[in-house]
């Protein structure tokens, strides 16, 4: 990650670059052993079939939570921060989704001497369903010939 | 006079008691290197992590100056004890919830994760976490939580409740760490 993003060269209406993840047990359980989130919806499909999703165990909505941040700190690189993320669980990630990360730039600011972007986020899962909206600020760096 | 939505609501007198009133603060382990290379491999699984997660040499040489963890790391995973709940399932650390048993009747799965006390259905709509200074190795994070607040209308799943509840995270150094605010949602 030894890009850097700098606050001059991202315009409103740019889009996070493409960062996707295919979900299976082999991602939930990584997460589930760093999480310590052993929870059966998550674990077993006779308790994801009990709790009414007919294709059994899904997913962690802190997983897809994580997903989002790491699509954007990839995309600003490490001189820049993550100052909030908010999204709201929408949809199930069922087994073996390919789950995409999407953003927008809605607005960019210089508040509290931080150059900030907001953006709207999204996953996606391969059907194009949106499954977490929800927005994010980050903080840039400006290039150091522009101060 | 008693209102159709008192009739029907959904809000507990413990929810009453305790609205905007912190919980008692838990402090974290020290967190170490492992527990954020182990956070990061989870999360970036199946790709290599960025370096500034695991490698001193690469981090000491950014504006962090070291190796820090992800914004979403939990340093209260893995306790010795349960934690307590803030009353809708969650655990209020911001750690999943404690271990549950496994399910014999329905539960809720069209988002959420957890069913409530009295057999309402549950589910957590989501969060929103802003982030002050990051998590470093050696960090021991206290944490607070509260109910800040809620609100009841019909929604598609019936009459519903919306909890919000608040979460903070300090560092040793008393600067904050995390401001969170999750929705709970039980219907």
């Amino acid at each position: 990650m030894a890009n850097n993003l700098y606050y001059e060269d991202v315009n409103i209406g740019d889009e996070l670059p493409e960062w996707s993840r295919t979900t299976d047990f082999m991602s939930w359980n990584r997460y589930a052993a760093v999480n310590d989130e052993f929870v059966y919806i998550h674990m077993d499909d006779e308790a994801g079939r009990a709790a009414l999703n007919e294709q059994g165990a899904f997913g962690m909505g802190n997983l897809r939570y994580a997903y989002i941040v790491n699509a954007l700190q990839s995309w600003i690189g490490d001189e820049a921060v993550i100052r909030e993320v908010g999204c709201q669980f929408r949809a199930i990630n069922q087994r073996n989704d390919v789950l995409t990360v999407t953003g927008k730039v809605t607005d960019k600011e210089e508040t509290d001497g931080e150059y900030r972007l907001r953006l709207d986020v999204d996953v996606l899962n391969q059907l194009g369903e949106r499954t977490c909206p929800g927005h994010a600020v980050v903080v840039l760096p400006k290039r150091p010939d522009s101060e | 006079m008693t209102t159709e939505a008192d009739e029907q609501t959904l809000v507990t007198q413990e929810m009453v008691d305790r609205k905007a009133e912190w919980g008692s603060e838990r402090t974290s382990p020290p967190v170490s290197e492992s527990d954020i290379r182990k956070w990061a491999i989870a999360v970036y699984w199946p790709e290599q992590p960025p370096s500034m997660y695991w490698d001193a040499e690469y981090a000491g040489g950014t504006r962090h100056g070291g190796i820090i963890a992800p914004p979403d790391f939990n340093p209260f995973a893995w306790p010795i004890r349960p934690t307590p709940t803030d009353g809708i399932g969650r655990d209020s650390g911001g750690s999943p919830p404690p271990r549950t048993p496994k399910p014999s009747k329905a539960r809720s799965a069209s988002t959420g994760e957890q069913t409530s006390r009295k057999g309402k259905r549950g589910m957590n709509g989501g969060q929103v976490e802003t982030y002050g200074v990051p998590i470093r190795p050696g960090d021991e994070i206290t944490t607070r939580t509260r109910l800040r607040d809620w609100e009841e209308r019909e929604t598609r799943l019936g009459w519903t409740l919306f909890t919000y509840t608040e979460t903070e995270w300090r560092n040793q150094n008393d600067e904050i760490v995390k401001l969170r605010v999750s929705t709970g949602i039980r219907y």
